[in-house]
């Protein structure tokens, strides 16, 4: 392999450098139907699940064609996917926040044709390279993080869990039977890159054992007073410990403290907490973040943990797709799934979808735990 | 044949959705092959790699990516974050495997011009695996080694004129809704306004001077398409002030079931006929409005924009015309203190593009101001606030008091109200006091 030079000389490292000029501006890319009607749209259809139908002002008409991804994506995907947006589209495409695609045609006749195209590409272990669904009042694709693939916080992969959910619940990602929208998303740890905390249904990675301390490296890596800081709980301090007749300056950990966050070793790599039997997934539900009807709302843990079954986490897609079809079921036409649960009492939907309620259930973090407890004699038998 | 058994992710493989798996083994097979005959600038094995080292932490139940690392471009204190396997000698394709953000065009529209360079420069300088898109917006390159970090940031803003999206304690690439371009409901040109402030905060994005990460959000109306006011330090929803427009002819067509509801969106599932009064009517949280002589009433002052009777019927009702926007603060994931909800910063402010959008930029730099001299390191937003208080950040934003910025007044009396605040002050005389009171 030879270096091949784009032109940047580390020797100057300033000369012809361009810093600063942020992303390209969005009209370059707009599809000349939709750079025409900007602004000016009057109404949209949804038209069958995954094709929608745009009306502008003018009477023009945009049809979008949607499908779902995989989010990791290479380099020879991508390369295919233009190909689909130039033979069809112009080549032009769009992605939606959920990691979606959407080609944008002009006739219905193209459109259902680049549908047909679509759902006729296969990899070739056997799965849809483009799925068309994702719309209306089913399940879109999964918003997600990095998991095992390519961070180091980790409790659980990303890509794993949301392909053996989406497995799961693809029906209802093609087809729009539900009493609305449900949005599941993902984050592998509690920094939640993924915010998965105002989702209608949320996979999370938790940790469940404290840091084991690196006595012997933790000084040489980590600065002590910011891993003591770090702790929201403070739960670390520094200590000195003494191995083989060497004193190590290094920090203790008051274990019944420790909520398994991670925070500490984000500052000090010397405080790792991964661990294969203590580390799985909680599940969350009830979360919305639009203002339609009710408001935005947080996701609730109503599974404290279910351990990592890799590669397919059986008992969390079985825990889900309980949660989604009773939900499917029981709610009224545009109830969210967390409205649902309201409205019926969670005591009520612990019940029907077959979920256990523990201590581990009722909060204890902090002021805001106390606003979750119950403060009437309205409750249910 | 393979260079690694994967027999735990192979299982990955069946099952309709689309597999990450498949897609990484059949970039794998073509770099082996490269019929372009690159030369390629990082390990041609390198997804075989990944997915070996995957496939370990599928047996293991535990990461094999060691923490951290500070990699970048020079001036520049984020868009990259160094990334190392911990079993470098099993898997050296993955040794050093950087990701690079690169700043995405506003609302992810893309041709497939821009597509095709940047996979070229990832095809030859990166691992040939990509997220579209990490959760914040930006476009994730995966895997690169650092001699490739400057060359590539040299290659995307000299042929892209693209530049990297952000990292680290700083100001995280802004995203907004699709709006205009595609969505009737739009209240501003969220696109816009979020490529405005992008540039315009070009050095806050690229040298961190924060306590911690900064988030924008910009959805164009109350349905919050990206999340602004879950997911944003500052989120920017799109509202209006005056009356929903209504079409009664519009409204006759969905009561007759000419036209589906909620634009088609149920057609999944027999719901049975569309009744105004149980869909729409009953369901209005602010029971603003009625259904008399086949019309739709509306006591506009009442509504809470909440986009229901909208949504359930786009064709007969319409957004408002005296549009603007509402600033939300402080929104966050749980670390450290727990998750928050943005909270209603500034319940209407103009957008408007003839002043530079002004007005924003104005309540942005004094929020960010109080927050720089406040915060703590590694304190978001949210969490300062609820330290000091939202009247302390109103009253440093200058964005003035209004009760629709509470839920409901305040529970406890123990008001800390401040000498100024009372007459006489507090200073006192205690032999004064003992005139009237003896010891
Ligand atoms: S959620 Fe946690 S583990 Fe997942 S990508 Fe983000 S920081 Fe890494
Ligand atoms: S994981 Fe979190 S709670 Fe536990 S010691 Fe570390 S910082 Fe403290
Ligand atoms: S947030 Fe509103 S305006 Fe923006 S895309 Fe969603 S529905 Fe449309
Ligand atoms: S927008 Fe919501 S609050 Fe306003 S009239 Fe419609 S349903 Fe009622």
């Amino acid at each position: 392999m030879a270096f091949i030079s784009s032109g940047y000389n580390p020797d100057k490292p300033m000369e012809g450098r361009i810093s600063d000029i942020g992303p390209r501006h969005f009209t370059e890319f707009l599809p000349p139907v939709i750079a025409k009607n900007f602004g000016k749209w009057d109404y949209h259809e949804i038209l069958e699940p995954g094709l929608l139908c745009h009306t502008g002002v003018s009477g023009d008409k945009a049809y979008t064609v949607r499908c779902g991804t995989a989010r990791l994506m290479t380099v020879t995907h991508i390369r295919e996917i233009c190909d689909i947006a130039d033979k069809f589209c112009g080549g032009f495409l769009r992605f939606t926040t959920r990691n979606n695609i959407e080609f944008i045609l002009e006739s219905l006749d193209e459109a259902k044709e680049l549908m047909k195209f679509l759902e006729a590409q296969k990899f070739e272990g056997g799965s849809y390279k483009f799925p068309v669904g994702g719309t209306g009042a089913g399940v879109t694709n999964i918003v997600h993080t990095q998991g095992w693939v390519h961070c180091h916080t980790p409790a659980t992969d990303a890509s794993g869990t949301v392909k053996a959910t989406m497995d799961a619940v693809f029906d209802d990602f093609k087809e729009m039977k539900l009493p609305a929208p449900v949005r599941i998303s993902m984050a592998c740890c509690l920094n939640m890159c993924g915010a998965v905390h105002c989702s209608d249904i949320a996979i999370l990675g938790i940790h469940r054992k404290p840091p084991i301390i690196d006595h012997k490296y933790l000084d040489n890596l980590c600065e002590i007073p910011l891993a003591v800081a770090a702790c929201p709980t403070g739960a670390v301090r520094p200590s000195k410990v003494e191995i083989d007749g060497e004193t190590y300056k290094t920090v203790a950990i008051k274990e019944e403290r420790c909520m398994f966050c991670g925070n500490c070793y984000t500052m000090c790599p010397s405080l790792p907490l991964s661990d294969g039997e203590g580390d799985g997934i909680a599940i969350m539900v009830g979360g919305k973040i639009s203002n339609r009807l009710t408001k935005p709302a947080f996701s609730k843990v109503v599974v404290p943990f279910v351990p990592n079954e890799p590669p397919r986490w059986p008992t969390m897609t079985k825990v889900i797709k309980k949660i989604l079809d009773t939900y499917a079921a029981e709610a009224n036409k545009y109830e969210r799934l967390g409205d649902w649960a309201n409205r019926i009492g969670w005591e009520r939907f612990f019940e029907k979808c077959d979920l256990e309620f523990s201590a581990h259930l009722i909060d204890d973090f902090r002021d805001p735990a106390y606003y979750t407890w119950r403060q009437t004699s309205q409750f249910k038998w | 044949m393979a260079k690694h058994k994967t027999p735990l992710l192979d299982q990955l493989e069946s099952g309709p959705w689309p597999s990450f798996v498949s897609d990484i083994k059949q970039e794998a097979e073509n770099r082996a092959k490269n019929e372009k005959g690159l030369d390629y600038q990082v390990a041609v094995d390198c997804p075989e790699d990944l997915l070996g080292v995957l496939e370990m932490s599928y047996t293991d139940g535990e990461t094999h990516w060691k923490h951290g690392g500070i990699v970048g471009v020079f001036g520049y204190g984020g868009g990259v974050i160094g990334r190392y396997c911990d079993q470098p000698e099993m898997f050296p394709g993955v040794a050093h495997f950087h990701t690079v953000r690169v700043a995405q065009p506003t609302g992810k529209w893309y041709t497939t011009d821009f597509l095709r360079q940047l996979m070229d420069i990832w095809d030859l300088r990166g691992s040939g695996l990509t997220n579209m898109h990490g959760a914040t917006g930006d476009i994730v390159m995966l895997g690169t080694t650092t001699p490739q970090l400057e060359e590539i940031f040299w290659e995307l803003t000299h042929d892209m004129n693209n530049d990297l999206g952000g990292s680290g304690s700083n100001l995280r690439t802004p995203a907004a809704c699709m709006g205009m371009s595609r969505c009737e409901y739009a209240c501003y040109d969220s696109q816009e306004l979020c490529y405005n402030l992008t540039q315009e905060y070009q050095d806050e994005l690229h040298r961190p001077a924060f306590p911690y990460k900064f988030k924008f959000k910009f959805d164009a109306c109350p349905n919050g398409c990206v999340a602004a006011i879950a997911r944003s330090d500052l989120g920017f929803l799109g509202t209006w002030k005056d009356p929903i427009k209504i079409d009664q002819e519009k409204v006759a067509a969905y009561v007759g079931g000419e036209i589906a509801p909620n634009a088609g969106a149920h057609a999944g599932r027999d719901w049975g006929a569309f009744d105004i009064q149980k869909e729409v009517v009953d369901l209005c949280p602010s029971q603003c409005l009625s259904y008399e002589g086949g019309k739709l009433v509306m006591d506009h002052k009442e509504c809470v924009r909440c986009m229901h009777c909208i949504n359930t019927m786009p064709q007969a009702l319409k957004i408002g015309d005296e549009r603007g926007v509402s600033m939300f603060c402080g929104a966050k994931a749980p670390i450290l203190d727990g998750p928050q909800m943005g909270s209603l910063l500034v319940p209407f402010v103009e957008v408007n593009k003839d002043d530079d959008y002004q007005a924003i930029k104005d309540i942005i730099e004094n929020v960010w101001d109080w927050w720089m001299d406040e915060g703590k390191n590694r304190e978001r937003i949210g969490e300062t606030m609820k330290r000091l208080g939202f009247a302390a950040l109103a009253e440093a934003a200058g964005v003035g008091i209004d009760p629709r910025q509470v839920q409901e007044p305040r529970h406890n009396p123990y008001i800390f109200w401040k000498a100024e605040d009372v007459e006489g002050g507090w200073e006192r005389d205690i032999d004064d006091f003992r005139k009237r009171h003896q010891r």
